[in-house]
């Protein structure tokens, strides 16, 4: 028995082989991933390099797609840092991209904007259970005024839900009520939300995206990072400490987080609003070749420069990075470009890590200094997972996340001494396309891909 | 605006006594309030954006390390702002600093747009059959 796992990115379309029973990692490979064609050609272009005989006996197909610009979200809340951030935490746990977050009562140009963004769905909050229930209702009443094209899930005030349905039925394509994202303030509740999502991903945005055909034909279940996601869930659940994933990709950075992160000192207080016990990030500023350009405005050549064991010009680091960019599945040639990629790479987990993470300020009261604590604490980390690309065909990865690692601001709560590991196959997604359905095969071949990096001194 | 049985509680500005706030909202619990507490080192808008998303009907705010004044000042405008202007303020805990007599206390906060202020040592029962009142429930 073999389980064929696709993933469509929106550079390579990856297949992987497993054997379900013994469960083994039997190889993988990749062609250029065609949207024009609904995806069909990169997947039948990325089985030919398997053999008839190897493709036998496959039993079980999925596939997780990013291509086509992922699942794209726009999240409505009330507050900012209320409603607004759990409408956004869950729309990421979903494995999602959010264009765009608004608050308060929407606006005509908000509206608009809304309009021209095009979004996959609309994840409509606001108010907590009992709570406010005007502006949810007001902005149902623009949604629906407006006509906007956009199936919508609505996850605010359970009092105001019935009238919000009211307001927007036939007049969004599809509708679904779910649970409050924000049932009271600061308490999160994004898993039903998160499961409507994935809901209406299946019934209505794989058709509505032209990816129908290849849906029929090879199981296109979850967004892509939904499948990292869900192998990160079971590595951190089988292995009951907390672990991080980096996934290093060309257009976007993403972590994942598994654990409560609570404070490892003593003496501070937690503020901000809270945080999933599992929490994804997505850097769209920082990857290793569509964002490149972003990620050096951000990470400057002169510092990056620093990192390089020899002296380099910024000219050439800001051309190496055009390059690079523009076209397809470049790889680094060279030592001195293999160095390159490698500074990149580590910045660009570093600055993805500090984001994610929580971190302290101090605070001076009258009683003296006090440690005040935003986001979660991942200084306790015990396993550290590297993914994408540029580390799997990386000749040291392990120095790469190492230097990725490196901690330059005590105050950023990142991980400080986990165990590394690489995804060396480069299955992570793969293995969580299987990760619900067969948990025991979805792990032995996660441990074969997970090799082990020693820890941060090593 | 829609009066509900909210409460939301907080110890505000740097302040991190926290006794007196978990007493505050088992007493408030009890007597059937719904509490959306904030804890210690609560800031202004923390308080306004809870009681925003939750529509409550009262701010409870508290201050016992004694800088209420400087903390406590402009709650009121800032609540106008967000919409909520006629949500009900309460303050209490230590506010009386120096050689002021609780009745200057109490019109300087009344001044600065709270609806109730206490002296050290109020018993929670006390506001609350004020809050009862002023929500008429
Ligand atoms: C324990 C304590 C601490 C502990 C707090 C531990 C903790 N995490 O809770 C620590 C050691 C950290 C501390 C620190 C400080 N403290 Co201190 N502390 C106390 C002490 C001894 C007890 C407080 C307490 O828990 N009381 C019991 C609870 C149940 O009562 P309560 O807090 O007053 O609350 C009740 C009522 O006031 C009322 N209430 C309160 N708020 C509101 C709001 C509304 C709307 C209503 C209706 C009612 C209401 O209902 C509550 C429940 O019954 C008091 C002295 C005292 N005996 O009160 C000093 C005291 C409050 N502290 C004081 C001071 C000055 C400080 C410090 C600035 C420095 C110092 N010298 O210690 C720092 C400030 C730190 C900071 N950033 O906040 C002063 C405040 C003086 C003032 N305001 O004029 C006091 C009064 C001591 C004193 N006499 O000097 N403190």
């Amino acid at each position: 028995m073999k389980a064929l796992l696709i993933d469509f990115g929106s550079t390579y379309t990856k297949v992987s082989l497993f054997s379900l029973d013994p469960p083994g990692f039997i190889g993988a490979s990749r062609a250029p991933t065609t949207v024009e064609s609904g995806l069909e050609e990169g997947l039948e272009a990325a089985l030919d390099s398997f053999s008839a005989e190897q493709l036998k006996g496959v039993v079980f197909k999925r596939a997780c797609s990013s291509a086509a610009g992922g699942l794209r979200i726009v999240a409505v809340g009330l507050v900012p840092e209320l409603t607004v951030k759990a409408a956004r935490e869950a729309a990421l746990g979903a494995g999602a991209r959010i264009l765009a977050a608004y608050a308060y009562t929407l606006n005509r140009d908000e509206i608009a904007e809304i309009e021209a963004l095009q979004p996959d769905l609309l994840l409509l909050a606001g108010g907590t259970d009992g709570g406010d229930r005007k502006v949810i209702l007001e902005n149902a009443a623009r949604i629906s005024e407006a006509g906007l094209p956009v199936p919508v899930v609505v996850a605010g005030n359970k009092s105001a839900s019935d009238d919000a349905v009211s307001i927007l039925k036939g007049k969004v394509p599809r509708l679904v009520v779910t649970a409050n994202v924000m049932p009271e303030v600061n308490r999160l509740q994004v898993e039903p939300c998160r499961e409507a999502i994935r809901e209406l991903y299946l019934s209505e945005i794989t058709r509505a995206k032209g990816l129908d055909k290849v849906q029929q034909r090879v199981g296109l279940v979850m967004p892509t990072p939904l499948a990292v996601m869900k192998a990160g869930e079971l590595c951190w659940k089988s292995l009951a400490e907390d672990v991080v994933i980096v996934d290093l990709g060309g257009a976007t950075t993403d972590v994942h987080s598994y654990g409560d992160g609570s404070p490892r000192g003593g003496g501070r207080v937690v503020k901000g609003p809270p945080e999933p016990l599992i929490k994804r990030s997505v850097e769209g500023d920082l990857g290793m070749r569509v964002s490149l350009q972003s990620l050096l405005e951000v990470i400057s050549p002169v510092e990056l420069s620093k990192s390089l064991s020899f002296a380099v010009e910024p000219g050439e680091l800001i051309a190496y990075a055009q390059k690079a960019a523009a076209c397809r599945g470049f790889l680094p040639r060279g030592e001195r470009e293999r160095a390159f990629d490698g500074a990149i790479a580590a910045a660009a987990i570093r600055e993805a890590l500090r984001r994610h993470a929580g971190s302290l300020t101090e605070t001076y009261t009258p009683e003296g200094r006090l440690w005040v604590q935003r986001g979660k604490d991942l200084t306790g980390t015990a396993v550290f997972i590297a993914t994408g690309g540029a580390l799997a065909y990386s000749e040291e990865p392990g120095s790469v996340i190492r230097a990725g690692l490196l901690v330059n601001d005590p105050l950023a709560l990142t991980p400080r001494s986990p165990r590394l590991f690489l995804d060396r196959f480069y299955i992570l997604a793969a293995s969580g396309l299987i990760a619900e359905s067969r948990p025991e095969a979805a792990l032995v071949i996660l441990k074969q891909s997970l090799l082990p990096l020693g820890g941060i001194t090593d | 605006m829609l009066r509900n049985n909210k409460v939301v509680l907080g110890v505000i500005g740097a302040d991190v006594h926290a006794v007196g706030n978990k007493i505050l909202e088992m007493s408030l619990c009890e007597a059937g309030f719904e509490v959306i507490n904030l804890g210690v080192m609560v800031s202004q808008e923390e308080f306004i954006n809870a009681a925003v998303e939750s529509a409550a009907g009262a701010i409870w705010v508290s201050s016992l390390y004694g800088h209420g004044e400087i903390d406590c000042r402009g709650l009121r405008e800032k609540c106008r702002e967000a919409g909520i202007g006629d949500i009900l303020l309460y303050a209490g805990g230590n506010l009386v600093v120096g050689k002021r007599t609780f009745a200057e206390v109490e019109n300087l906060y009344k001044e600065m747009g709270y609806d109730r202020v206490y002296p050290p040592g109020t018993l929670p029962e006390e506001a609350i059959a004020h809050l009862k009142e002023d929500l008429a429930i």
